[in-house]
């Protein structure tokens, strides 16, 4: 049986109704057209499913869609600007290398994306601490961290 | 993998927690922050028929000091625990829970009542003596951390009853040292050194099914007692080993000769 929700995704307003085993992540993909986050693990371990709801990152694979009721929710697909200008971060992943095939950088530029609003002044230490909960096969993550310490940086 | 289709409830009430837990009739299951049960689901090791989701119960968020000891609500963060300053033993245990993510989401009473023998949470209410609050149909009781805790994921609870809060006793000495193999992940060994009311236990997790709390008081004598099992993550001798290691420095943080 579904349920009714409405939750604002990017500043959009979504009425939908959800099935309460589809996760967050299955439903931003797949009744909000928000493929860009990534759903890897499905249990919690990868990060790639990374979000923002209500300004908190979430592992958006073990929260149930019908939990985010009422809640705004961020994903990567809100960060570049309306004249398509690319975030800070995003920007500097490009700039830095910090990523190949692109699997884990949703994830990661969320991460990012609440390091930045939380930690003032974030140094190389602190940076791959906070980035550790989000796994990438390619890039050996030195780039990822670069990008993040420049974005960090250049505030 | 999915999970298995499941009714969902939300109650807003203790008292709708516990109807909803009964008239499920074993079939439900509480919904905390998700951390441990939904990766559960997902893996399809857990079909609960009913999801009694208690996110939006009232009361049980807060964080209260008084007398000597903190009360924690089942529902407080692991993230509000890090960041809390009335009891920091429990603060640099929340920090080494999972990451950020995890933390915003996953609840004190699904840790304790999750019962991982490799938690941190656990550990600290064994070593601190904590006193858990549950609700049932017959009212409250309260039950001693350490005889909560019955096996690898196993507790006393019963299934149609709740954890609604711990109190914590602020250590007046007390140290903290764990090893895990990555930042963030659950550690492979874990030792909490704490003093109570002149009472000083030392309590080792993830080196048996439950939290395991020393006679000695001292970090070699300790290793003579421990009868760790070995896994694909660290052998017994590893584990024994490493939990002598993370004694000496939890005491040494405490300020104890071990
Ligand atoms: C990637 C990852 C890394 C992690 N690393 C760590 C770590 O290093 N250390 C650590 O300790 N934990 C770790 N966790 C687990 C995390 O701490 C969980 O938050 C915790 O174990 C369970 O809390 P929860 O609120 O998420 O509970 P849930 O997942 O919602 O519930 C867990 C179990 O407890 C029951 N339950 C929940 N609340 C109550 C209640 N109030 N009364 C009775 N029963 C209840 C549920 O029915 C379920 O059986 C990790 C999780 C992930 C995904
Ligand atoms: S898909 Fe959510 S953490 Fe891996
Ligand atoms: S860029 Fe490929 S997984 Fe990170």
């Amino acid at each position: 049986m579904s349920v009714d929700i409405t939750m604002i995704v990017d500043g959009e307003r979504f009425d939908l109704a959800v099935e309460p085993r589809h996760t967050l992540a299955d439903v931003l993909r797949e009744q909000c057209g928000r493929t860009g986050t990534h759903v890897g693990c499905e249990h919690g371990v990868c990060g790639a499913c990374t979000v923002l709801v209500d300004d908190e990152p979430v592992r958006s694979c073990l929260m149930f869609a019908v939990q985010a009721r009422e809640c705004t929710v961020s994903t990567v697909e809100g960060l570049e600007g309306e004249d398509g200008t690319l975030h800070p971060l995003q920007q500097a992943f490009a700039d830095h290398h910090g990523l190949q095939c692109g699997f884990c950088t949703p994830g990661m530029l969320m991460t990012a994306v609440n390091l930045l609003d939380t930690v003032a002044d974030p140094d190389r230490e602190t940076i791959r601490a906070e980035m550790s909960g989000n796994i990438c096969r390619c890039t050996g993550y030195t780039g990822i961290v670069d990008a993040v310490e420049d974005a960090a940086r250049s505030r | 993998m999915k999970c298995a289709p499941f009714e969902y409830v939300r109650p807003t009430s203790v008292d709708d927690v516990l109807a909803a837990l009964a008239e499920a009739d074993g079939e439900g299951k509480i919904l905390a922050g998700g951390q441990s049960l939904v990766p559960v689901m997902a893996l399809r090791m857990a079909r609960p028929a009913v999801l009694v989701d208690v996110n939006k119960v009232e009361g049980l968020s807060d964080l209260e000091c008084d007398d000597g000891s903190v009360h924690v609500g089942a529902l407080v963060r692991h993230r509000t625990l890090a960041e809390q300053t009335a009891h920091p033993l429990l603060a640099e245990a929340a920090r080494h829970i999972g990451h950020t993510a995890i933390r915003t989401r996953g609840t004190a009473g699904g840790s304790i009542a999750h019962a991982d023998p490799a938690a941190e949470l656990p550990v600290v209410a064994v070593a601190t003596g904590a006193t858990v609050t549950v609700a049932g149909a017959d009212g409250d009781r309260w039950v001693a951390a350490e005889d909560l805790f019955a096996g690898p994921l196993m507790t006393t609870l019963d299934p149609d009853e709740m954890v609604t809060g711990i109190d914590f006793p602020v250590p007046t000495r007390w140290g903290f040292a764990e090893f895990a193999r990555r930042h963030g992940d659950f550690a492979l060994v874990t030792v909490v050194v704490a003093e109570v009311d002149g009472d000083l236990r030392i309590v080792v997790g993830g080196v048996g099914p439950v939290p395991i709390r020393a006679r000695s008081t001292g970090a070699e004598t300790l290793g003579d007692e421990l009868t760790p099992t070995g896994d694909l993550h660290g052998s017994a001798d590893f584990r024994r080993g490493l939990a002598i290691e993370m004694a000496r420095r939890a005491l040494a943080s405490a300020g104890i000769q071990g």
